[in-house]
């Protein structure tokens, strides 16, 4: 039996404007170690607000929430950013990488907010991430000269750079062609193999899920299957 | 918290929009360099119209004041101590305009440590005659020496020497006016009159301007002895001790004391030139009003152009929250970003507000009633630095506080999802 690295207990989400509604009643899910999971569901049913719960960004909720074990109900702002900063690297459909940075300090970011390791570190470690995803020769351009395929793949080696326990996408693929999703899969693929990882995925493209170790299919606020 | 990647950060903000923080920037320059400028220029004119009087007048001067015995004799006589006393038409009591004992209290005063020097003075009204003309004046004998040392007369002296007054008897040095009124220049001789009657010739071996006519008009230095022969009175006669402290501030308390010690009158140069201390606060007032007002407007731009920012960098700093920085770290991104704006303005205007007072400073400024003043007076006080680029800071802390404390509480969901 793997290790959980994050589990829900009877989430309920509701969105007071205009009127008192419901739009998550009673998440219980868990996912493991080295699992890739998709989330998958019609628009409006509640998977990305659900992701953003996951993700700690979202603390307007009912029920229970644990990343490695320990529980991040009512934590305070900071303590939340540190575990995000830690053990949760994003991937959003928007790459939104800093334009004042370049593509090798935009991978960095994060690990200099972590300063677990020195600079030089950091900077050694953000270059094997881009190495990996084949984009070291892009390092020190700016993120505005790169394709959008490129820039999905900076940033998927900025989550990377903390060695996440969990790397959550919401959507990554949306804005991609077929070529680049393909890819931006195999990538995905690669690092649940190589290194273990725990993915959460949210996406409205079949085929990707199809391909997922595990589907979470949701309507209505709720897990269906 | 990691400082060196906020303020990198906020540099990096900076440099990605540099043109509107120089603009900025530069309105805390403007405001920091016509605070110091408006301040050093007017204090500068504060100093050199204080300077026209009080470093002329004593810190303390020690006289006697014509004025009625504060005991009345039957306040004194226990047979009437109970009763209500009216008394009227009470005269002051002539004691004479001699300070008793003044050699005996010069020695005490110069042996205290808070006074610089001590000079002694004799002052006499007289008649200077001019044909038939009476013209009402003022004789000062002075101590020479010590009198320089304390008033610098000799700044005044637009002819002649004042020394001479000490190398020859029955010399005088008058008022610019005075001199004009009666035709005389230096060799000449003049007469005066005593007002107990005594008719005396002196020699004027200087000409004197203060730049304040009444003064120029009734003035004249003699020497003590000179003053003293002229009231024909011996050696010891003196009628002011004239007292400079290290230290200005000190004179109504010293004053007290020596009151108190000496039993006579003692004025304070706070006292003696209340008007002129008026002034100068209304002034200094109004100096540090409009450098705020300049600063504040400074603060306003500062804030608009950080809240811009934050409008446009939104995406930046709802990522920089989903990859771990807490509200706070991004609070303290766009404080330091106005901070370095604010200490750079600030820095670069301590430097313009100095250019600017030298400028000022080397503009001719000469006018006839002035004679020690050749340029326009400019006050380099350290204190207007300290306290412009303190404002700075504080201004442009405040200016980015409100739009920090906006985009600390940005909530990166709704930025991402409304994507």
């Amino acid at each position: 039996m793997s290790k959980k690295v994050l589990e829900t207990i009877n989430i309920n989400k509701y969105f007071y404007d205009p009127v008192k509604f419901r739009v998550l009643s009673d998440i219980t899910m868990s996912i493991n170690e080295g699992e890739f999971v998709s989330v998958v569901g019609k628009s409006g049913c509640g998977k990305s607000t659900l992701l953003y719960i996951l993700s700690t960004m979202d603390t307007d909720y009912e029920g229970e929430l644990f990343i490695n074990g320990k529980s991040l109900t009512k934590k305070t702002d900071k303590d939340l950013a540190v575990i995000r900063n830690e053990h949760i690297g994003f991937v959003f459909q928007f790459h939104y990488l800093l334009s004042e940075y370049n593509v090798l300090r935009n991978v960095m970011l994060p690990g200099i907010k972590l300063a677990k390791y020195s600079m030089p570190e950091i900077e050694h470690r953000a270059m094997e991430h881009l190495r990996t995803l084949d984009m070291a020769e892009q390092a020190l351009k700016s993120p505005n000269q790169l394709s959008g395929g490129q820039k999905q793949r900076v940033a998927i080696a900025r989550a990377l750079i903390n060695d996440p326990i969990i790397i959550m996408g919401d959507e990554p693929t949306g804005n991609l062609d077929k070529k680049n999703s393909d890819m931006v899969f195999e990538i995905f693929n690669n690092l649940v193999k190589e290194r273990n990882q725990a993915l959460l995925i949210v996406t409205h493209d079949p085929d990707f899920a199809a391909r997922t170790h595990r589907t979470i299919e949701m309507a209505d606020g709720r897990i269906i299957s | 918290m990691n400082f060196t990647l906020i303020i990198n950060i906020a540099v990096n903000l900076i440099r990605a929009r540099l043109k509107q923080s120089i603009i900025a920037a530069v309105g805390v320059t403007f405001g920091i360099a016509m605070f110091i400028t408006l301040l050093g220029f007017m204090n500068g004119l504060n100093n050199l119209l204080d300077g026209l009087m009080l470093n002329r007048t004593p810190h303390v001067r020690l006289y006697n004041e014509v004025k009625p015995s504060a005991d009345q004799p039957v306040l004194i006589s226990k047979d009437y101590k109970n009763n209500t006393n009216f008394i009227e038409s009470v005269k002051p009591k002539d004691r004479g305009r001699e300070i008793y004992n003044s050699k005996a209290i010069i020695n005490i005063l110069k042996q205290d440590k808070r006074v610089i020097d001590v000079a002694p003075k004799v002052t006499a009204p007289v008649f200077f005659n001019t044909g038939s003309i009476e013209i009402t004046g003022v004789v000062n004998g002075i101590d020479v020496p010590a009198e320089e040392h304390l008033f610098k007369v000799s700044d005044y002296i637009i002819e002649g020497n004042v020394f001479d007054l000490n190398n020859e008897n029955n010399t005088i040095i008058i008022g610019k006016g005075l001199a004009e009124k009666m035709l005389v220049k230096i060799g000449d001789v003049i007469k005066i009159t005593t007002i107990k009657g005594g008719l005396v010739s002196l020699k004027v071996v200087g000409i004197m301007q203060i730049g304040i006519a009444e003064i120029d008009n009734t003035m004249s230095y003699t020497s003590l002895r000179t003053a003293q022969m002229l009231l024909g009175e011996s050696a010891s006669y003196i009628t002011d001790i004239q007292v400079k402290l290290t230290d200005v501030l000190m004179a109504p308390e010293v004053a007290k004391e020596y009151q108190a010690k000496f039993k006579i009158d003692v004025i304070d140069a706070q006292t003696a030139n209340s008007q002129f201390e008026t002034g100068s606060k209304v002034r200094s007032i109004i100096s540090y009003a409009v450098g705020i007002t300049l600063l504040i407007v400074a603060g306003f731009g500062i804030y608009n152009i950080l809240n811009m920012m934050i409008y446009e960098k939104m995406d930046s700093i709802a990522i920089l929250k989903a990859t771990g920085f807490s509200g706070n770290d991004v609070k303290w991104v766009f404080i330091s970003l106005s901070l370095i704006i604010g200490i750079v303005g600030g820095l670069f205007g301590l430097l313009f507000g100095f250019g600017l007072s030298h400028i000022i400073d080397i503009i001719p400024f000469e006018t006839a009633s002035l004679p020690t003043i050749k340029t326009y007076p400019i006050d380099y006080k350290i204190t207007y630095y300290v306290i412009g680029l303190t404002f700075a800071v504080c201004t442009t802390a405040i200016a980015g506080l409100f739009p920090a404390l906006k985009a600390s509480k940005i909530d990166p969901v709704e930025i991402i999802r409304g994507k």
